[in-house]
């Protein structure tokens, strides 16, 4: 039950910061692709969301290994003492779902008609809010966005393994516990877990598509 | 989304996030947490479950277990990540002592390691008593494509006194074009299922090899009772004066409570299927200068005369 909770709490908690950084910085980055008619420009275009999707695919164990050498007692962060805690996990996880959330955001902002910012441009709407329409229009991308982001984090292991410790009762989340259970041989206790997570995955995935649904037929 | 909606995910964000950190400061304030690195065979046997909880109690503290191999676990508390280590493999803990990053190494526990192989095999338990003399089989054999031999390959204290083995017959196994020989990367546990599933031989702490038998239909004991696998346990302390922010009296009072008669005696009471998984040396002078711990005498003295 423990590990459950400390599983949801890591990863929602990864994911809603990351939703805070990366919606806006996703919508800025798909906007752009309204101005990109200079040669330079559309380069820094392609390149900007050519490192963004290509650390959509980031591994998770090298995540780890980076925040794990940042926040070690000798290292740059190590006066934080962040290691084997949760926030450890949660800051892996939060570099791991940004770029997912940013990526997706920039499809689904970028899939927006643009006549309609247009139009609101012209209707004599400001950026910020002509940009607001479009992130509305485009908010059932927005919100597969953040599936796909708490999907990510919650299956995530090799990442929170090097960061967390796995300590009992403290950052030994349903992955990690499975990876230990199956180190042990309890593999009744794994498969148990693994039901626990998958059925916990498929609950909130169920809440956020009925949103998505609901959403759509506004 | 309107402007409320955001303002409530914000609101959830907030709590979340602070509950989070709330929870954290409120561990951390409550209890001394000590950080313990520890090596995979003393957690996967169960030992560290059955002494810690025992130990929290009586001292209000909270044991954090990073358990990883020997070698990783001296390199976590040499970067100042954990309060102390429980690991055993000699050299690198010497060398541990040396760098003045580890104070007050001392003789815990100890068992043996053994040498399991496939079941099948015309040989009867107890007729090796030479592990070298196998090793060298195993590779001769392995060369044929007769045998495989499962390492840990994780510089842990059982990795390192196999690596020992091979160095004592001239022979480095670890290479692309040996396929005899795997180079698992993993925890005993895993890799006696592996031995368990490839019918291959592989070097193994008892207790671990004990927990695990009744999963292990594949495999037996091949070899016991070499001198060269007994298999000592040592605690040592991270020095304060390099890392003062650790928590250095709570260290102390962990080890000081496992060479105490009290944890000496609870090790000696931790069974599995009735057989003795770790037997406490602590205060057996003699066998602890045996077993490689010439100041075990004094480092007792010392920690008797702590008062954390």
């Amino acid at each position: 039950m423990n590990i459950t909770l400390l599983s949801l709490r890591v990863s929602g908690a990864a994911v809603l910061i990351g939703a805070f950084v990366g919606i806006p910085v996703g919508t800025l980055l798909g906007l752009k692709q309204f101005k990109g008619k200079r040669t330079i420009m559309r380069f820094v275009d392609v390149m900007l969301k050519s490192v963004v999707n290509t650390f959509m695919g980031l591994p998770p164990v090298v995540v780890g290994l980076v925040v794990y050498l940042l926040l070690t007692a000798t290292g740059p962060l190590g006066w934080l003492r962040l290691l084997y805690t949760p926030t450890a996990m949660i800051i892996t996880q939060l570099i791991m779902v940004v770029p997912i959330i940013i990526g997706v955001t920039i499809s689904a902002v970028g899939s927006v008609e643009r006549s309609i910012r247009e139009k609101a441009l012209s209707l004599g709407a400001t950026e910020a809010q002509a940009a607001w329409l479009v992130l509305r229009e485009a908010r059932m991308g927005v919100l597969t966005s953040i599936i796909a982001a708490f999907g990510a984090a919650i299956s995530e292991v090799g990442g929170i393994m090097i960061t967390g410790g796995n300590i009992r009762w403290w950052t030994r989340t349903l992955t990690t516990a499975i990876v230990i259970e199956t180190e042990l041989g309890d593999f009744a206790m794994a498969l148990t877990l693994g039901a626990i997570l998958l059925s916990m995955a498929f609950i909130i995935n169920l809440a956020l598509t009925i949103v998505q649904l609901k959403g759509a037929r506004r | 989304m309107k402007p409320s909606k955001s303002l409530t995910a914000t609101l959830i964000l907030a709590v979340t996030v602070f509950s989070v950190f709330a929870y954290e400061q409120h561990i951390r304030s409550q209890k001394s947490i000590i950080v313990l690195a520890t090596t995979t065979s003393t957690y996967d046997s169960g030992l560290l479950d059955y002494l810690t909880p025992i130990f929290q109690e009586k001292y209000e503290a909270e044991v954090h277990i990073i358990s990883v191999g020997t070698g990783q676990a001296i390199e976590t508390a040499k970067r100042g990540d954990a309060d102390l280590v429980l690991v055993h493999s000699k050299p690198i803990e010497l060398e541990f002592v040396n760098s003045t990053y580890g104070i007050h190494r001392v003789g815990v526990m100890y068992n043996d390691f053994i040498v399991v192989g496939p079941a099948n095999v015309p040989v009867e338990k107890g007729d090796l008593t030479n592990a070298t003399e196998t090793f060298r089989k195993i590779a001769e054999e392995g060369a044929k494509n007769d045998a495989q031999f499962i390492s840990r390959a994780d510089k842990s204290g059982t990795h390192m006194l196999e690596l020992s083995i091979w160095r004592k017959l001239g022979l480095k196994p670890s290479n692309k074009t040996q396929r005899w020989y795997i180079e698992a990367g993993a925890g005993m546990g895993t890799v006696l299922r592996m031995a368990n599933e490839k019918k291959a031989y592989t070097l193994t702490d008892r207790a671990t090899w004990l927990s695990f038998k009744s999963q292990l239909a594949n495999l037996k004991v091949l070899v016991e009772g070499d001198v060269l696998l007994l298999n000592p346990y040592a605690i040592i302390l991270v020095n304060p004066e390099k890392y003062p922010q650790r928590n250095y009296k709570g260290a102390l009072q962990l080890a000081k409570w496992m060479i105490s008669e009290e944890g000496q005696s609870l090790i000696a009471n931790f069974k599995k299927d009735g057989e003795t998984l770790f037997k406490p040396i602590a205060r057996n002078t003699e066998l602890t200068h045996m077993l490689g711990f010439p100041e075990q005498e004094n480092e007792l003295a010392w920690y008797d005369a702590q008062n954390p």
